[in-house]
Formats: C-alpha cells, structure tokens, sequence
C-alpha cells in the first residue's frame, strides 16, 4: 500500500487548486476541461459493460473475441477503451461453475471507466483494496455474496496499464430473454465480481 | 525486441523498498509467481514519476497463490508487473 494517502475531501481540494493553478497560468481553458470530461463521462456507464456481457451470453463467437482480445471485440458493439487520454488494454474474465473472478486495483483506483461508469466509492476505500487479495472469500461474504467452497477465486489486481472486466454467469431461467432483456440483468457489482448476476 | 519471459516461466518479484513510486505491489514483493501472459510494453513508471528516461518495457500478468503471497488461503492473485520487478527462477 503507498504511504501518504490521504482522504477523499483532501484529495480533491489539491485536483481544485491545481485546476485553479492551471487556468490561472492559462495552460488549461476550463470551458474546455468541462466539455471533455462530460463528453467522456457521458459515454461512460456500466450499460456498455453489461451490453458487452449479453452479447457475449448469446453469440458463442463473440465472446470468443471478447475472451482472446477484448480491446478488438468491442467496436463490434461499438465502444472502445479510447475515451481517455490514450487506448487502454482490456482484459475480460470468465467466471465458471468452478472459478469467480473479482477485480481490484490495489495501488490505487483503476477501474473500466468506459464501461463501467466512475468508481464506486467502496472500490476506492483502503479497506476493499487491502482486504479483497487477502480474504476474498471473506470480503465477497459482507457484499452479501457467500460462493461455494468448492468455487476457486482468481483475484485481478490492476497493478499496471490494463483493465479488467468480469464475465458473470449467465443467470438461470433467462433462456427466454432478448439481448436487451438480459443487459438489464447485469449489474455494476456483477462486472467488478462482487456480486453474482 | 527479445522478451526474456515467456507464459509458464517461474519468476521472483523483486524485494525492493524504494523511496520512489513504484508499482510493484508491496505484498508481493520477495514472491514467487507463473508468468500468465504478455500485455505489451510501456513505459516504467518509476523513472516515469522521477522524469527519467522511461524506455517502454514488456509487462506480464503474473500469478500468485496465496499461500504464497500471504502464507495462508486458496485463491490466485494475479498481477501486473514491468520486467525490472521479475528475476527469473531457475527451474527444479
């Protein structure tokens, strides 16, 4: 864990005052920085991470793609992990009868931002950052989601330049659900392995 | 350029305590991991938050057990890890 941390209410006094810094030197226009981060910001939401998810649930050679490289998969559906400054590596996780995936940046805050919306607050604590690559078994429990012994945890620490993204399992009795009907089944917490879909 | 690790290679994360920024988790600094698979080059970010010369270097997914990262529990714990944090280990 980085030394030096402090809370949230610090943390975005010292983005406001370096914002201030910026615009008073006339390095950043402010109009400017709104309209980029409400652009990116309104592309971004957890509905394209579930869309991802229902398309893969229904076309077998989809998430083949989605699974062997997801960065090429996704204009198919037509998103990208472009939003930001530069393109960034995707990986998607299978969740099996026999394998959970969960997912945790644990140096800092990493998320999927374009598919899954700005981070919850809770990813961001110390406390699932510490705790979920030690106990994950026990961290899932006080989300509510107790997995079965027998189920092995991969836990995804993005440590580096990729994110990831959880392939829950398709629920029971959705056979008869349309792509659309099944994206409304997949939640936030379902895509962060937190939770089961 | 040659990557010197391959999927399946033995590696040690470094037991290293620097004074500047690094991504190299501290819980798995000293541990011994398999090499899952390559991510593509980029810069180090340790001399990138020094403004040093930062050459784009391979970056692994790297598994853990827990056993190993922690001495106790059943789950893997991947990460992901530059070339300068891995030393190889000698296989047997």
């Amino acid at each position: 864990m980085s030394r030096g941390h402090t809370g949230p209410a610090a943390l975005a006094a010292r983005v406001r005052h370096l914002e201030g810094l910026l615009e008073r030197r006339g390095l950043v226009d402010p109009r400017e920085l709104d309209r980029a981060l409400e652009a990116y910001l309104a592309r971004a939401s957890p509905a394209n991470g579930a869309r991802l998810v229902a398309r893969a649930w229904l076309d077998e050679g989809f998430r083949g793609r989605l699974l062997a490289d997801a960065n090429a998969a996704l204009p198919e559906l037509g998103l990208s992990m472009g939003g930001g400054l530069q393109e960034q590596r995707l990986k998607v996780v299978e969740n099996t009868d026999d394998s959970h995936n969960v997912i945790v940046c644990t140096l800092c805050s990493c998320y999927p931002i374009a598919l899954l919306g700005p981070s919850p607050t809770w990813y961001k604590s110390e406390a699932y950052r510490s705790r979920v690559v030690r106990d994950p078994r026990g961290t899932l429990r006080e989300f509510g989601f107790t997995l079965d012994h027998a189920v092995r945890i991969n836990v995804w620490d993005s440590s580096a330049e990729s994110r990831y993204l959880v392939l829950p399992r398709r629920p029971g009795g959705t056979a008869n659900l349309d792509e659309r009907a099944l994206a409304a089944r997949v939640t936030r917490n379902g895509l962060i392995g937190v939770a089961p879909v | 350029m040659a990557e010197p690790f391959s999927p399946g290679d033995r590696v040690r994360a470094r037991r290293t305590d620097p004074r500047h920024h690094t991504r190299l988790p501290r819980y798995a600094r000293g541990a011994v991991g398999t090499v899952v698979e390559r991510q593509g080059r980029y810069p180090l970010p340790d001399n990138r938050a020094r403004r040093l010369l930062a050459e784009p270097e391979p970056v692994y997914t790297v598994r853990f057990t827990a056993a190993e990262l922690f001495g106790e529990g059943d789950h893997t714990v991947m990460v992901d890890l530059w070339e300068s944090y891995l030393r190889p280990v000698e296989a047997g």
